[in-house]
């Protein structure tokens, strides 16, 4: 019995190593999982923010063909970075709406002269409830949505070069 | 070339720990006690701890003039910080954290070498042979994987900064504070290495152990309690203790360190034990170095993983499979040999601290399983995370039981006591434990069975810990039994804070105009204004708070919501007011819109006793330590005398 003991310790220690190099040969998916995927977008109507552009609304979503719906703000840093892949997008003939997070019509509009302008309208979301209906986690956030409605992709963060093949494979499969 | 001085100090450290193991080796294995061998490590030793010492005063000196040269310090610095977080920041970061680390090994190493006196020589030999072989194996992850001194060429303008969460002042002390803690522990396990290895376990063996363990563990509690502190003032959730896995990481050898200071006691005064002490010493350690593996591998997820990198989780992996599977191998091996200690009955002091290990490694264990298994649901494709509920659920009940342990130990004699003589000692503790829970019942009924049950116990330890003291003379009372008094006294303190805090805080949330009053507890608090502020690295939004507690004097809070622009990140400072039976706590959210401002209060009945607690359990360690140093001396100058 205590001889037995006596080689517990080294047995379990074997045991957690073996759990550890587990877990490092296998690391766990730390992706976050998108509840809102294959959901109908909520019901939104957002006035417009600056002049010229229309607000967006969900009549204008359910077009019959795939959309990018972008959360976006002139405050935030990473949507700068973004832009410009946007604007790519946007010349591959992708129609992307905006919904502008707490923001104003001036700081909106110095930001698109700025940074490009690839949005086919942009709805003022002052009080951010759309972002929170969306289950948005912050801005910029991204998705594809089909022509019904429906929410294909979530993409959290700003949209790099390596992500936009997967956003072009998104909108193929919206189609 | 102050960057190239470190390197080199360090490189000459671990030529220095070869040797170091090279002559410790042959002492240890010398058949008689040869003097000139251990001399030779010592001095070898003593050496290896300047050397390392030198390194780690060169990285400082980088940071301190903000040498952006050199690559750690052009990512974790920035020239505008003060600088206290410009020193701050040598350790705040992966390389020179492991730089840190072994520093406190080495230091560590060289103090033994230094001080100990009582050690047989050959066991000295072989203790520090294990030191330098631990010492090893870290200074080729730092010279082969994390090179605190790389250089960076063409150096930048200026560095990236500094993590805001880490420049407070509490946290530039936290984390060398738990690393004198969790190294020293080191010591323990090189001292039982030592042992297994020339077979010299007993009393006198455990009383050159002691102060090692106990020094450690007095950083420990320290680092431990200053940590959580600092969670919560400086995260502004509210909480003192979140079961995140580096909070985990801590608190398993100081769990392991706790029950390891009791039986070596236990060793110390009556040869029982012998193989279990030897167990905690070797558990202890292994139990800092998982610690050290799981948050620098970044296996698991955790707010303090600042390097997740996973060749050199690899790396440090391998030494702990070498060290830790190496130590348990050779007592597995060895301790066959190593003769039975002395019996005792059940109902005996040893019986008590028999059961104070046995609750503390199953609180151990328990800590151990929950922090560990997301990573075994995990290897079977589960994702899941473990929280306070299942680590309160089974960790509580046990503590509650080691309360009882706690208070029937310095009350009961060594080898064999009686039940009944021990039921009339405990009378009064547990009276006291009784009576509150009563007044707790009638007053406050739905505070909750763990806060209540946490108030009663906590009362009833807080009486028991000092019944050792009755019936003495206190001023001879000897300073080891004062500090294992203050120390259960503080467990008492600790435990009153905590289930005040979770039974008794209440609570408020609301987004108010400024002008508006909020109340919460017996206070209430207008927000007054909300304005601009400035500081040396940062611009805030400051909110004045006007609080009154019930018609009393006008007082000012000012929680921050604080921008930082290198990097640029937001934190949030709470503003704390702190009175004698508890703590106010603001925190200001988003404004809106609408020119509502977010406001979270908390009033916290006797919170302050947690730290306070943990405080005392520090100083009650520290007594101790004098106490047992300060008798050895007497010993051994009368010794000295006499011969």
């Amino acid at each position: 019995m205590r001889r037995a003991l006596i080689w517990l310790p080294l047995v379990l220690f074997l045991l957690l190593l073996g759990l550890v190099i587990s877990g490092i040969v296998k690391p766990g998916d730390r992706a976050v999982r998108s509840a809102m995927v294959g959901k109908p977008v909520p019901a939104l109507d957002l006035p417009a923010l600056v002049d010229g552009k229309p607000g967006v609304n969900s009549a204008a979503l359910a077009t019959g063909e795939p959309i990018l719906l972008n959360l976006f703000a002139s405050w935030c840093v990473p949507c700068i970075a973004e832009a410009p892949q946007l604007m790519k997008l946007k010349q591959q003939g992708v129609k992307i709406y905006g919904v502008a997070v707490r923001d104003t019509p001036e700081a909106m509009a110095r930001f698109l002269n700025e940074n490009g302008d690839p949005y086919a309208a942009i709805g003022d979301d002052g009080a951010s409830q759309v972002s929170i209906a969306l289950g948005s986690s912050g801005v910029p956030e991204t998705y594809v949505i089909d022509g019904s409605g429906r929410i294909v992709l979530q993409h959290i963060g700003y949209v790099g070069e390596q992500d936009i093949a997967e956003i072009r494979a998104a909108l193929e499969k919206a189609r | 070339m102050i960057a190239e001085a470190g390197l080199a100090a360090l490189w000459l450290a671990a030529a220095m720990a070869i040797l170091q193991l090279g002559v410790a080796w042959v002492g240890a294995s010398a058949s008689s006690d040869a003097p000139l061998y251990l001399r030779a490590t010592r001095g070898v030793a003593l050496v290896q701890g300047v050397l390392v010492a030198i390194a780690f005063a060169m990285l400082i000196w980088v940071f301190a003039r903000s040498d952006m040269s050199v690559l750690l310090v052009a990512e974790n610095s920035h020239s505008m910080k003060p600088m206290l977080y410009k020193i701050a920041g040598a350790w705040g970061n992966h390389e020179g954290s492991m730089l840190l680390w072994v520093t406190v090994l080495a230091v560590a190493g060289g103090a033994v070498a230094f001080f100990e006196r009582q050690l047989a020589p050959r066991t000295l030999s072989a203790t520090l042979g294990a030191q330098a072989a631990i010492g090893l194996g870290f200074y080729a992850f730092l010279l082969l994987a994390s090179n605190p001194f790389t250089r960076l060429n063409p150096p930048p303008l200026d560095g990236q900064g500094l993590n805001p969460l880490l420049q407070d002042p509490g946290l530039a002390f936290h984390p060398p504070t738990l690393y004198f803690g969790y190294v020293g522990l080191s010591v323990a396990f090189s001292f039982a290495v030592g042992a297994l290895l020339v077979r010299d376990v007993g009393p006198a063996f455990a009383r050159a152990m002691r102060p090692w363990v106990l020094a450690a563990w007095i950083f420990l509690t320290i680092g431990i309690t200053a940590g959580s502190y600092w969670a919560y003032y400086e995260l502004g959730w509210g909480g003192w203790w979140f079961w995140d896995p580096v909070e985990n990481a801590s608190l398993m050898p100081w769990l392991a360190a706790t029950a390891l200071l009791h039986s070596v006691t236990v060793l110390a005064t009556r040869d029982g034990l012998r193989a279990w002490t030897l167990m905690l010493a070797v558990v202890a350690f292994s139990m800092s170095m998982i610690g050290t593996f799981l948050v620098r591998s970044g296996i698991l997820t955790s707010v303090h993983a600042f390097a997740v990198d996973p060749l050199r989780g690899s790396f440090i992996l391998v030494l702990l499979a070498l060290y830790i599977g190496g130590a348990l191998l050779l007592f597995a091996t060895r301790v066959g040999t190593v003769k039975q200690g002395a019996t005792f009955e059940l109902v005996s002091r040893e019986g008590a601290l028999v059961v104070n290990n046995l609750l503390l490694s199953v609180i151990l264990g328990v800590v151990l399983i929950g922090t560990l298994y997301p990573l075994l649901a995990q290897a079977m494709g589960v994702q899941l995370s473990i929280g306070a509920p299942f680590f309160n659920k089974a960790t509580v009940p046990v503590a509650l039981a080691l309360v009882i342990a706690t208070v029937a130990g310095p009350l009961l004699r060594w080898r064999r006591d009686d039940w009944r003589v021990l039921a009339r000692r405990m009378a009064v503790p547990v009276l006291t434990a009784v009576a509150a829970a009563i007044l707790l019942l009638v007053l406050a009924g739905d505070a909750g069975l763990y806060p209540i049950l946490g108030i009663s116990f906590g009362a009833g330890l807080a009486v028991g810990s000092l019944m050792p003291l009755v019936g003495r003379n206190l001023r001879r009372t000897p300073l080891y039994i004062w500090g294992m008094a203050i120390a259960h006294l503080g467990v008492a303190v600790s435990i009153l804070g905590m289930a005040a805090d979770s039974g008794f805080t209440r609570e408020r949330l609301a987004a108010i105009p400024i002008g508006e009053t909020l109340h919460v507890g017996p206070f209430s608090a207008k927000l007054a204004d909300v304005a601009p502020t400035i500081g040396p690295n940062w611009s805030a939004l400051e909110a004045r708070l006007e609080v009154r507690r019930g018609d009393g004097r006008m007082f000012v809070l000012r929680p921050q919501q604080r921008f930082f622009s290198n990097p640029v990140t937001s934190t949030s400072e709470a503003a704390l007011a702190t009175r004698w039976d508890g703590q106010l706590y603001a925190v200001l959210g988003n404004g809106s819109d609408n020119g509502r401002w977010q406001l979270r209060l908390w009033w916290k009945p006797f919170v302050t006793l947690i730290w306070a607690g943990g405080g005392l359990i520090a100083f009650g360690g520290a007594l101790s330590l004098i106490g047992r140093l300060w008798r050895e001396r007497r010993k051994r100058k009368g010794e000295a005398q006499e011969a």
